[in-house]
């Protein structure tokens, strides 16, 4: 079916027959992937033709899945010990003289934990990365502690994984769940997981999914009362763990990992702002994260270190900014450099562009590139969207931040103005989100697109009639966007700065006067908003952070976020403002 | 003293006077660096730092030693002066760190930066290196007789051009740089918040002086400092910062009223250690 090119082979072990498939070259480090409940190994099949290319991958259906066989009878057949047996003989079969690099989703990761933390399996894992299911014996701890000492957040947290966990109580009914799977929410399920987790349509689930998932519930019945009763002390991580969160997990709380360190003390962390199928919708991120993981092990490099603010987020990320060479837009690629992120900084100044990307590089950026572009240009954006997705990958968040600055009366603002103004500040932010974000789109693996519009756009001014519109144009249009793009994971925000200390005053054109008195008005501005000197790295953190919680307009500053305010309770105060001449 | 320059090439004996304790403080400074282990503190830092140039005659400063580490280096967080006295933080592998010392000996006084890393710091080499560019502009535009004011931007410019923040605008008055002088050796001589009184004394005096005549011994990015170079000794010290790293370096330039623009400006010593690095570098 799905896993195609994959070689198949059988494994007998402990009265079943285990149905191992592998792809890539075997003489590569092994990567053996676990699949989850109810699912069968093809849930894999995205993930491990990415992986192939790389690595020897190895999938095998958990006994009672897919096509492996089950344990006869059911009850007890499925417990830990049993199912770390199955590994250790898969293991040794595609791979006996080196360790494996592990990976499990859901209850594949609930075993891989398993076997990652008993004594017995010891030199035969290099890592572990584990998505959206934690070990037995952690989450026992975990309830223990806060059954023992209740605080009200503990019990909250408590109340909040319990309801969380509806499911798993409804399978240690008898009958009920096999009955239930195999009729209609067997039919149902394919329907389900892409209305609620947002699934694509395909070859995905396979057809054995109602005896998948009637045999799984043993899964659960073997193993969850007992471990959660009685939780392993001695459950230590012998390989480094990586550990990838889904943020939008209706399954599992974030905070069941937030004491981790303890029980696996080279933990990297990783999140994602997904849904719990994250092997079906976001193969591409996980399939960077498991390289890049796997191959520092290898290399007996560190692993990526993922302490900085955000680089759980943005590790290996590929971002691109406009307008990188200078202020808001290199600070924010900065800032994304720290956080690991590969950065792509364009500029049309190829000198400070390429500053920008080297020192990126020296701050974290395991990549950075410069591109030397004017966004106005239509087919100059065209030429970087293809160099980009060929040379570098597909975007994961698009800052388009390049603009002018433009000051004067109206009737001193010719058309020649008007065009420079609309063709940077609102023409380059078009094409960024047309080129860019339809690559997002077509990816379908979600995405984030940030403008950078300012307080400008929703504060009139009788000196800034060209500046203003094209900002309130680029607010408007990330609205009506975020709204398209919503329901494919993919984000829009407007960043709305107030006065900021940037080159920007120095380059602005003001119309209207004589070039001396420009020059005037520049240095005047540039003064004045040195004496505001608030700096640029503040808006690149409340980038970050916009993407981080998908905030949809951000006001930066004290006076943006006053003149937002204003501009809803009290429009006609700032009606008045805007006829007053501004102090140049 | 302010015209005071012998034939091309040599110093008049004044000159000497400065650069052999300017020589002195840069000795000290590359002794203790060496010294820097993990765990020092800032605080013994700058006591190694008093008690080597103790042990060389040193019993006045125009500030006592500073040692600053990590992210101190960059002076985040910064908001009040008592901030700039060493702490308790300690120095840690590949962390960055600056001495910065001004003792006053046999008279004469140096005011001097020392940027440094513990093993290997990417950031700040490359900080360190972009400097060299600093110290050619400041030269170049002093012999050129540019109000200091006007200076001070273009430095500055060219710190947002390279990438990085200002960060001597973090020291009292902004200042990039401030006159230096002789100091009369007393037996006697107090500090008051770490600088020398008499040094202090030279300084309110200038000021005085100055303010009357329209210039100030404070290089600053304000009105004050809107007139061009006053001849006498500058310790210049601009001071780079990225992302909780610093470095800077900070040495004596020496301002005459000669016509000879050579003359007019220079460095009062070529052979100092950030120097010789970037001629290694080339
Ligand atoms: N500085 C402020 O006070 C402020 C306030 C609100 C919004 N903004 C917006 O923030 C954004 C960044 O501004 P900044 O303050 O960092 O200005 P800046 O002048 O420091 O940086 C802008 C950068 O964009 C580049 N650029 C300009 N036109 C370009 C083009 N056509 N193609 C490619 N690159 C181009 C410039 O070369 C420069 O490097 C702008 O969109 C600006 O309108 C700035």
């Amino acid at each position: 079916m799905t896993l195609q090119g994959a070689r198949e082979r059988w494994v007998r072990t402990g009265g079943v027959e285990l149905c191992v498939a592998e792809l890539g070259d075997e003489a590569q480090p092994t990567v053996v992937l676990v699949h989850g409940y109810p699912d069968s190994k093809e849930v894999w099949s995205e993930v491990a033709a990415r992986l192939a290319e790389r690595f020897h991958v190895v999938l095998y259906d958990v006994r009672g899945h897919g096509r492996s066989t089950a344990p006869r009878p059911l009850r007890g057949g499925f417990t830990l010990e049993k199912l770390t047996d199955d590994f250790l003989a898969v293991a040794d079969a595609v791979s006996p003289d080196r360790p494996v690099h592990l990976v499990g989703h859901d209850w594949g990761s609930v075993q891989a934990w398993e076997f990652t933390t008993v004594k017995r399996t010891e030199g035969r894992i290099a890592s572990f990365t584990s998505m959206s299911g934690p070990s037995l014996d952690h989450f026992g701890h975990w309830i223990k502690k806060r059954v023992s000492h209740p605080t009200p957040r503990r019990v909250g947290q408590l109340l909040g994984q319990g309801a969380k966990s509806w499911y798993v109580y409804l399978l240690h009914t008898p009958v009920l769940p096999e009955l239930a799977w195999r009729g209609p929410l067997g039919t149902q399920w394919p329907k389900i997981l892409r209305r609620l987790e947002k699934v694509p349509a395909g070859d995905y689930p396979t057809p054995s999914l109602p005896t998948d998932a009637a045999h799984g519930a043993w899964l659960y019945r073997d193993n969850v009362r007992a471990r959660l009763r009685r939780p392993r002390t001695d459950a230590y991580a012998h390989a480094p763990v990586q550990l990838v969160t889904p943020l939008g997990d209706t399954f599992l709380s974030e905070k069941l990992c937030d004491e981790l360190e303890r029980w696996a003390p080279q933990l990297v962390r990783r999140t994602l702002p997904a849904k719990h199928w994250i092997p079906r919708t976001r193969p591409d991120q996980l399939t960077a994260w498991i390289t890049e993981f796997v191959t520092a092990v290898e290399g007996g490099r560190p692993t990526p270190v993922t302490d900085g603010p955000y680089a759980d987020r943005f590790g290996g990320q590929l971002v691109l900014v406009t307008g990188a060479g200078s202020g808001i837009g290199r600070a924010t690629a900065f800032a994304f450099a720290e956080a690991g992120a590969r950065v792509v900084a364009v500029d049309r100044d190829a000198e400070s562009a390429a500053r920008t990307a080297e020192l990126s590089r020296l701050i974290g950026a395991p990549e950075a590139w410069a591109e030397t572009v004017d966004v106005s240009d239509e087919q100059a954006m065209e030429k970087l969207a293809e160099k980009v997705a060929a040379e570098y990958g597909v975007v994961d968040v698009l800052v388009n931040n390049a603009g002018i600055g433009l000051s004067g009366s109206f009737f001193d603002t010719t058309t020649e103005d008007w065009r420079n103004v609309l063709d940077v500040n609102l023409w380059g932010v078009i094409h960024g989100c047309r080129l860019f974000g339809k690559q997002m789109t077509e990816r379908g693996q979600g995405g984030h697109i940030v403008n950078t519009a300012s307080a400008a756009a929703y504060l009139p001014s009788k000196a800034l009639p060209a500046y203003s519109t094209s900002k309130a144009a680029v607010l408007m249009l990330s609205e009506c966007l975020r709204a398209e793009l919503a329901g494919q994971g993919i984000g829009v925000s407007a960043i709305c700065p107030g006065f900021i200390n940037t080159g920007i005053t120095s380059t602005a054109r003001f119309t209207g006067v004589d070039a001396d008195e420009e020059k005037r008005r520049q240095k005047k501005s540039a003064r004045l908003y040195g004496l505001r000197n608030y700096p640029p790295e503040k808006v690149a953190d409340a980038v970050l952070r916009a993407v981080v919680r998908n905030q949809a307009v951000v006001p930066v500053t004290a006076e943006a976020r006053g003149g937002r305010l204003m501009s809803r309770f009290t429009p006609r105060a700032l009606r008045a403002i805007a006829r007053m001449e501004p102090p140049l | 003293m302010t015209s005071a320059v012998a034939p091309p090439g040599e110093l008049t004996a004044e000159l000497r006077g400065f650069r052999e304790v300017q020589r002195l403080a840069y000795e000290c400074a590359e002794a203790v660096a060496a010294q820097l282990k993990p765990g020092v503190t800032e605080r013994e830092a700058a006591r190694m730092q008093r008690e080597w140039l103790r042990e060389r005659g040193v019993r006045d400063w125009f500030h006592l030693p500073f040692a600053w580490f990590g992210d101190r280096t960059a002076f985040v967080g910064f908001r009040i002066p008592l901030q700039f006295f060493p702490t308790n933080r300690r120095l840690e592998a590949g962390m960055p760190f600056i001495l910065d010392l001004a003792p006053v000996h046999k008279g004469y006084t140096a005011d001097i930066g020392y940027s440094g890393s513990l093993g290997l710091n990417p950031v700040q080499d490359k900080l360190l290196a972009d400097l060299e560019a600093h110290r050619e502009l400041i030269l170049r535009e002093v012999r050129e007789r540019r109000p200091l004011r006007e200076i001070y931007e273009d430095v500055d410019r060219l710190m947002v051009r390279q990438g990085y923040a200002n960060r001597h605008r973090a020291y009292p008055f902004g200042v990039i740089a401030h006159k230096v002088d002789r100091v009369k050796e007393r037996r006697w001589s107090p500090h008051l918040f770490g600088f020398g009184t008499q040094s202090l004394k030279g300084l309110a005096s200038d000021a005085i002086h100055g303010h009357r005549d329209g210039w100030s011994p404070l290089w600053s990015p304000y009105k004050f400092s809107d007139h061009p170079p006053q001849p006498g000794l500058w310790a210049v010290e601009p001071h780079l910062g990225f992302r909780g790293t610093g470095a800077k370096f900070e040495e004596i330039l020496v301002v005459t009223d000669s016509r000879d623009p050579e003359q007019s400006a220079f460095w009062l010593d070529d052979d100092l250690p950030h120097v010789r690095r970037w001629a290694e570098d080339k």
